[in-house]
């Protein structure tokens, strides 16, 4: 079983220290959700976890070892969801992810329609279809349920309490409360 | 790298106006010195190689601001730079998604254009020749300047003046290889010129892209 640990993290954005010495410790099964009010550092504690942002201070573990000491391999563990959708208007929703994806998210009616006519709601859908479809143990999600109706939070919770059954593990930055079972909760 | 070639190539097919646009400035940037300088064929052909080398060179230029520019508007970067290749992998796959998509339609397209200027047909192949690692790199080139200028203001600007300069080698070596009674020298620098840059313009371009990632 995977164990992802955060000690004393540390980041610079440009010249401003946006986080400082931030720790937490997620085992399989786990979801963390990051708390605090815009600009606290949630999405950069998230970019940082990726690997995007680079750290100042601090050691992120993957099973005891550096996480961050070899970055495509740890890429292969992630699962992302930006605030953007990363969504290609030129391609079609079932170009972008596999039918049982699309389906999980119920777009399955609008497998072949380019992704340029998808409302925004249905966009952030297809963007949380493509980190389902991933398999990877560790989503890093970056305001998941933006844009979504209340029947989409709730398929996409399911997909969340599915991850989490097979061992996967979830850092989410969210506004909304997430109605899942063992939420930690991680105030910035 | 291959999935992620295919899939740029899916995309540029999609958006087959920015290949058709190159395309298009090639052939009428061209078609204006005729113009200019008149129909006389002893003026067109001395000037023809120079010419096609120069206008594929701009050509070229056009679909480079949206190389990246629309992977980094819509949050596909991240995704990118998190698909388990290295960045500078990531900047070879787009490198030869715009040679493949703008490089080999300019080539195809360079011989009837310079057999239009005049250029003598027995130099047509050494056109075609140089133009060969010659658009090579220039797509390398302009994919680190794509990546370099990813993210700052009037980066449609910065790019030429970043890729032009650096292609000025290119350029000499290029177009006086067309027209030499001794061609293999100015053909040896450009593969020298396509060697060094193979490795090293991915490798600045993936250190610009993970920049601006952060």
């Amino acid at each position: 079983m995977h164990l992802l640990t955060a000690s004393n993290l540390s980041v610079f954005r440009g010249e401003r220290l946006v986080l400082s010495n931030v720790s937490f410790s997620l085992p399989a099964g786990g979801i963390l959700v990051l708390r605090g009010e815009n600009g606290a550092g949630k999405s950069t504690l998230l970019r940082t976890l990726a690997g995007l942002t680079p750290l100042a201070a601090g050691a992120l573990k993957w099973d005891n070892e550096d996480a961050l000491n070899d970055l495509p391999s740890h890429a292969k563990r992630i699962a992302w969801l930006g605030h953007l959708d990363a969504v290609k208007p030129a391609l079609t929703a079932a170009e972008h992810v596999p039918a049982a994806a699309l389906a999980a998210v119920g777009l399955s009616a609008y497998a072949e329609l380019p992704a340029r006519l998808l409302s925004a709601g249905q966009k952030r859908r297809l963007a949380i279809a493509r980190v389902a479809a991933s398999a990877k143990p560790l989503w890093l999600l970056d305001e998941p349920t933006t844009g979504l109706d209340a029947a989409s939070v709730l398929r996409f919770l399911a997909l969340c309490e599915t991850h989490r059954q097979g061992g996967g593990m979830i850092i989410a930055s969210t506004h909304t409360p997430l109605e899942l079972s063992g939420v930690e909760v991680l105030t910035l | 790298m291959i999935a992620l070639i295919l899939r740029e190539l899916k995309l540029s097919l999609r958006h087959g106006a920015d290949t058709t646009a190159s395309l298009l400035f090639f052939i009428i940037a061209g078609t204006l010195f005729p113009f200019a300088l008149g129909p006389g064929p002893t003026t067109l052909a001395a000037i023809a190689a120079g010419v096609v080398w120069v206008c594929a060179l701009l050509a070229a230029l056009l679909p480079l601001d949206r190389l990246f520019g629309a992977d980094y508007e819509d949050g596909t970067l991240d995704l990118l730079l998190l698909s388990g290749l290295p960045a500078y992998g990531v900047a070879f796959a787009k490198t030869a998604v715009h040679w493949l998509t703008t490089g080999l339609p300019l080539l195809i397209i360079a011989g009837p254009l310079a057999i239009m200027l005049r250029l003598p047909a027995e130099h047509v192949p050494l056109l075609l020749l140089t133009l060969l690692p010659g658009t090579m790199l220039l797509s390398l080139l302009g994919t680190l300047a794509a990546a370099i200028t990813l993210g700052a203001r009037r980066a449609a600007v910065l790019m030429p003046l970043i890729t032009l300069p650096l292609m000025i080698p290119t350029l000499i070596f290029g177009a006086a290889a067309v027209t030499s009674a001794h061609p293999s020298a100015a053909l040896y620098m450009l593969a020298a010129m396509f060697c060094a840059a193979l490795p090293l313009a991915p490798l600045g371009a993936g250190a610009a892209l993970k920049a601006a990632a952060e």
